[in-house]
């Protein structure tokens, strides 16, 4: 990969980022498959860090595994399993191994997740690690000690466009733009007229916004996902184009809506880039982008 | 202010109580009383089911709140029990048996598990309204707590977990933000929302924590 994450949010371009799931275990396989599979067609690429507080391989060794593998990485961070001596450590890791994407994620709550039992720590937030980041590039730690030799990041953090009420939602994106994120990665947006409005808001402000896009598999997923996931709701119109697609069709019906609103919002230029999350179905990101007009590359 | 407890399974007692056969029982007049965790009505229940299960009760009291320096001459008004028990069982939260603990030599054995610092909200509903972290940020908060009412103790606004006003963790349960939010824009005082938090001092001062009001 030629250019680094950053030169592409600053170069003006559509850019476009996805997401690669860890294995839980030991085998890498499939992960650098899909590593490979994307790593030419995409900006950058995010490992999941624990997602859904389910223990996984960890983030920062996807993150290794995709630098190795001529990529750019986005090393998601959560504040749930690590105090911030843990974190910051971590972050120094990271720098001397390459990586220069970061994105600070409060972290979901352990008790959704497969080690109900643990204990949650929780001790930055978000928009404190995003600090914490600033703060460790001037050369300091959070005790205030000299470090010796210091880190430089491309942060980001992520924002719910979607969010019901969405006022409490947009001052703590405020406070994330102060801490110092320069991205923002967006949970799934399926409503262009609602994201449209968030981004008027967003462009106030001297950051990207990448906007999140999940891939629908079926009728059923989708009325799960407004159901249950916060900030997401599919509208009802596309919950019937998926239960109206032919039988084994729903998923190629998923692909066809994902890739029409990457266009919508590229040919719109309602916003400077996706993030393709295709949750288990890494597979068909290429046909989504394919879907989507955007040629490889 | 009440200590709220739940009663620990008698199969989780008995395994404390393994070899010591004759026991004492304390109870607590205040606030095991009104949560009905170790009243009168509780101990002697309590003393039943120990009958049951073949141990022999050498004697019961409620002392009327546990936690406090009175428990010393209560527990001397029963020392011919305790003197003749192997163990006591106190039905109080942890602050009781503490106390106990520090007058008798004998193994104590907690009947009760404190769950936390909570206010009734009607008769039998107790709500968890402070974590006693030592640094009260209720006035910048509209009142609301976000460390104890916020699962996740964010102290700089909502996580994404937030949806319709209510929490990820439980569907049932506000989101402490979402509250937050309200109550400071009706009193027009989002400005303090907005306000970046540092990160939190845990360190108030070094566990345990013991302070000299002179």
């Amino acid at each position: 990969m030629a250019t680094s994450f950053k030169d592409a949010l600053n170069s003006g371009k559509f850019v476009v980022t996805s997401e690669i799931g860890p294995p839980k275990g030991t085998n890498v396989d499939k992960m650098c498959h899909h590593i490979d599979l994307l790593k030419d067609k995409v900006d950058g690429l995010n490992v999941t860090d624990h997602q859904s507080s389910v223990m996984r391989f960890p983030s920062l060794g996807g993150c290794l595994l995709i630098k190795e593998r001529d990529c750019e990485p986005i090393l998601q961070m959560t504040c749930r399993d690590r105090n911030r001596l843990a974190l910051q450590a971590e972050l120094l890791l990271a720098y001397t191994r390459g990586i220069r994407n970061v994105l600070c994620l409060t972290g979901d709550a352990i008790p959704v997740g497969d080690h109900k039992e643990a204990k949650e720590v929780f001790d930055l937030d978000s928009a404190q690690l995003l600090s914490a980041i600033r703060q460790l590039e001037s050369g300091k730690d959070l005790g205030g000690n000299d470090l010796d030799g210091a880190v430089q990041f491309c942060a980001g953090a992520i924002v719910t466009p979607e969010a019901r009420p969405i006022e409490p939602q947009l001052i703590k994106f405020d406070k994330k733009v102060e801490a110092g994120a320069e991205f923002f990665q967006t949970q799934a947006i399926y409503d262009l007229d609602n994201f449209s409005k968030f981004m008027q808001y967003a462009r106030q402000f001297p950051v990207k916004v990448l906007a999140g896009i999940v891939l629908l598999v079926s009728a059923r997923m989708a009325k799960y996902m407004t159901e249950n996931i916060p900030g997401i709701f599919v509208p009802q119109n596309l919950i019937d184009e998926l239960a109206g697609a032919p039988k084994g069709e729903a998923l190629n019906k998923g692909i066809e809506i994902a890739g029409q609103m990457i266009a919508d919002l590229k040919k719109n230029s309602i916003c400077d880039g996706v993030h393709i999350m295709a949750i288990g179905r890494e597979e068909v990101v290429p046909d989504i982008l394919a879907a989507a007009g955007l040629s490889a590359g | 202010m009440k200590s709220i407890t739940k009663q620990k399974a008698l199969e989780e007692i008995e395994e404390q109580m393994e070899g010591l056969e004759r026991v004492c029982i304390i109870g607590c007049g205040t606030c095991a009383t009104m949560t009905r965790t170790g009243g009168r009505e509780e101990v002697l229940d309590m003393k039943e089911r120990l009958e049951g299960v073949g141990k022999m009760v050498t004697g019961w009291t409620v002392i009327p709140t546990a936690c406090d320096e009175m428990t010393e001459i209560a527990l001397r008004q029963n020392n011919g029990a305790i003197q003749i028990a192997n163990c006591i069982l106190v039905m109080s939260c942890a602050l009781g048996v503490h106390r106990v603990v520090s007058y008798i030599d004998k193994p104590v054995i907690p009947a009760l598990d404190t769950l936390f610092i909570g206010v009734e909200d009607s008769p039998g509903n107790f709500r968890e309204v402070c974590a006693q972290c030592g640094q009260c940020l209720l006035g910048e908060t509209a009142g609301i707590c976000p460390i104890t009412a916020c699962h996740k103790g964010l102290v700089n606004g909502p996580c994404g977990g937030t949806n319709n006003g209510k929490c990820e963790v439980d569907k049932e349960k506000d989101c402490a933000w979402a509250l937050i939010y309200q109550r400071l824009e009706k009193q027009g005082r989002l400005n303090l929302m907005r306000r970046y938090q540092p990160p939190r001092n845990f360190q108030v001062t070094p566990r345990p924590r013991i302070t000299a009001i002179l």
